[in-house]
């Protein structure tokens, strides 16, 4: 299929109209709001339902209830919007609801800043809102790849009946890049068993619920999900490493941040250094045992993120703290360059061998 | 709300009252300056086939910030006054103004919203461009963001018409390789929804069909017949083809221009 230029944001939509979702329910903020401006004008002749709500929290109710019914739903937003479907997603977790959530991040705390950022990492990976649950976090770093993330969010989300988010940030959501798409879903995941599309007196009423008036029976719910989560844990995790192999340094980033870093590890490879890139493309279920493997021979690993340091938590756990962590970022809507993490891999390592 | 308008030799000055019931305060907004009493004209012959006044118009994605840099550059290497507008009411980053450096080191003059590049995500336009076409040079007005982002033209068209056909040019950019305008009438009627808003209308098809740091030669080739196309069925003069500075290509009407809008990562 022909490559085609898109910006970021369209392909988000695009994809998922391609992925089979037939309701897409937002509010417009930027950096996101491409997103929500192409399901207007293509939705509808998809044969899809684009709805503007009143709020952020009546968009991801309305994916609440659009999921109920079996079909594909999602919602797009940028962090302060996203905070506001909190409560939501924490519905959709407890009634056991697929669905996609698109953060396409900005700089904050609170209103912050529309320029990207990567600040959410702990919102999403650890706190998608109140309660046990899990959500599918992925971290595309291309326009392509945030394509191909689209159609593979859906289906896991289908998959393991949970909701499914997109941490994007502002600079994947505005930049143009080359995409092929790939051809539109024509089967979908058969819902019956569960989905409340009508039962015409023929069978039980399947009802879609997160209230729970018996304790212990919550209790035992949690502990079912909780099963799911760790087949997720074994199953679902995935990440990019680049140049690991003889690493001795490993830098650790994720989406767009990931593509500064590898252009100061290309650099740093010209220069003699032994510089290797991890890269999770999930950011839960976070791929422990790929970065094990990443870095196996290295001595030391440096984080980079559009944030004060969320991520590099995870990283910590992962490795056991085998390993010394240092962290470099810019936040608030700044982004790093890649001369700025050549410095840091040069200050840590001290230049070439 | 409410028009007034008052009548000065040679010039009708239109206001608009509104009375703002969020604040209480009676604004006064000058729509129109009337027509333009003075005609500039060049003060020495052109080195470039380009007019004082280049208005660049397309779908976002078609290379308009570009092609409009390029331009600009080549009209300053040729020891040329320029004055480079970033006409973008849409787009929050990415955008023009992002090249302030470059324009400052070439002497290039860069007119961008105040709010260009900062939180403050409104549709703003913060400088006087009827000024800066009566003054000597040339002037880009690259219009961001499709036809939402040129309804602010339409607020110069009246003014800007003082120099048709002669002394403006407005050019509508086109890449084969943008999502949804591969069809020479998609992408048609997304000009036309722009001369609707912006009040004005087109004077030429520039091809610039790319895929960004993916293009080659035979993105460029493949593309040609598409500009000839949508160019026929405008009815308007094909100005350029574009193709990379690096790629050896002979292509009519071609202008070999340079990738300056690039990913962090790329520089």
């Amino acid at each position: 299929m022909e490559k085609s230029l898109m910006k970021g944001n369209e392909a988000l939509a695009e994809a998922a109209i391609r992925a089979g979702c037939k309701c897409f329910f937002g509010y417009p903020i930027t950096p996101q709001t491409e997103l929500s401006a192409y399901m207007a004008k293509r939705m509808e002749k998809a044969g899809g339902v684009f709805l503007q709500a009143e709020s952020e929290i009546a968009a991801i109710n309305m994916v609440l209830g659009a999921a109920s019914t079996g079909v594909r739903a999602m919602t797009s937003s940028s962090s302060p919007g996203v905070s506001l479907k909190a409560e939501g997603i924490s519905y959709m977790a407890g009634s056991d609801l697929p669905g996609l959530i698109i953060n396409v991040q900005r700089g904050g705390p609170g209103l912050g800043s529309i320029q990207p950022a990567q600040s959410d990492y702990y919102q999403a990976t650890h706190a998608m809102g109140h309660g046990d649950f899990h959500i599918l976090v992925f971290a595309p770093c291309s326009v392509q790849e945030m394509v191909d993330t689209v159609m593979l969010a859906f289906d896991k989300a289908d998959q393991y009946r949970i909701p499914a988010m997109i941490l994007a940030d502002g600079l994947l959501g505005q930049m143009m890049e080359p995409v092929t798409f790939p051809e539109p879903r024509t089967t979908l995941p058969d819902k019956s068993d569960w989905a409340a599309c009508g039962h015409g007196n023929q069978r039980e009423h399947h009802i879609i619920n997160s209230l729970f008036l018996d304790a212990p029976l919550l209790e035992q719910k949690v502990q079912e999900r909780f099963q799911r989560y760790a087949i997720i844990e074994a199953n679902e995790t995935d990440a990019e490493l680049y140049q690991c192999e003889d690493a001795e340094i490993v830098v650790t980033a994720y989406g767009a941040s990931a593509r500064v870093a590898k252009s100061a590890v290309t650099a740093a490879r010209q220069k003699g250094i032994k510089a290797g890139l991890f890269r999770p493309k999930t950011l839960w279920p976070f791929p422990k045992k790929e970065l094990c493997e990443a870095t196996k021979h290295a001595s030391q690993i440096l984080d980079v993120e559009m944030s004060m340091g969320q991520m590099i938590d995870d990283v910590r756990l992962a490795t056991s703290c085998r390993l010394p962590v240092t962290f470099f970022g810019r936040t608030g809507g700044v982004i790093p360059t890649p001369a700025e993490v050549l410095t840091e891999i040069e200050k840590l390592t001290g230049g070439a061998a | 709300m409410q028009y007034a308008g008052i009548r000065v030799p040679g010039k009708v000055i239109v206001f608009l009252l509104h009375f703002c019931a969020g604040c209480g305060i009676m604004n006064l907004y000058v729509i129109s300056g009337g027509h333009m009493p003075f005609v500039h004209t060049l003060g020495k012959e052109s080195k470039t086939a380009m007019k004082k006044i280049t208005i660049i118009t397309g779908h976002y994605g078609s290379g308009k910030t570009n092609l409009a840099v390029n331009l600009a550059l080549s009209l300053a290497n040729a020891g040329e006054k320029v004055t480079v507008v970033d006409f973008d009411i849409v787009n929050p980053y990415f955008r023009t103004a992002d090249f302030a450096k470059l324009f400052a080191d070439r002497g290039i003059t860069l007119a961008a919203s105040m709010y260009a590049n900062t939180s403050l995500d409104i549709p703003a336009i913060s400088f006087d461009m009827e000024r800066m076409a009566y003054e000597p040079g040339y002037l880009i007005v690259d219009v961001g963001g499709d036809d939402a982002g040129a309804i602010g033209l339409g607020r110069y068209a009246e003014g800007f018409s003082a120099y048709v056909p002669d002394q403006l040019d407005m050019w509508y950019v086109v890449n084969r390789y943008r999502y949804l305008t591969e069809q020479p009438d998609e992408t048609l009627s997304l000009m036309r929804d722009i001369e609707a808003v912006s009040r004005m209308r087109h004077t030429g098809i520039v091809n610039n069909s790319n895929l960004g740091r993916e293009t080659t030669a035979q993105t460029i080739l493949r593309a040609l017949p598409y500009g000839e196309e949508v160019a026929a069925q405008a009815d308007l003069p094909l100005v350029y083809n574009t193709y990379p500075k690096d790629l050896t290509l002979e292509v009519p009407q071609g202008l070999a221009v340079e990738r300056y809008v690039r990913a962090v990562w790329e520089q």
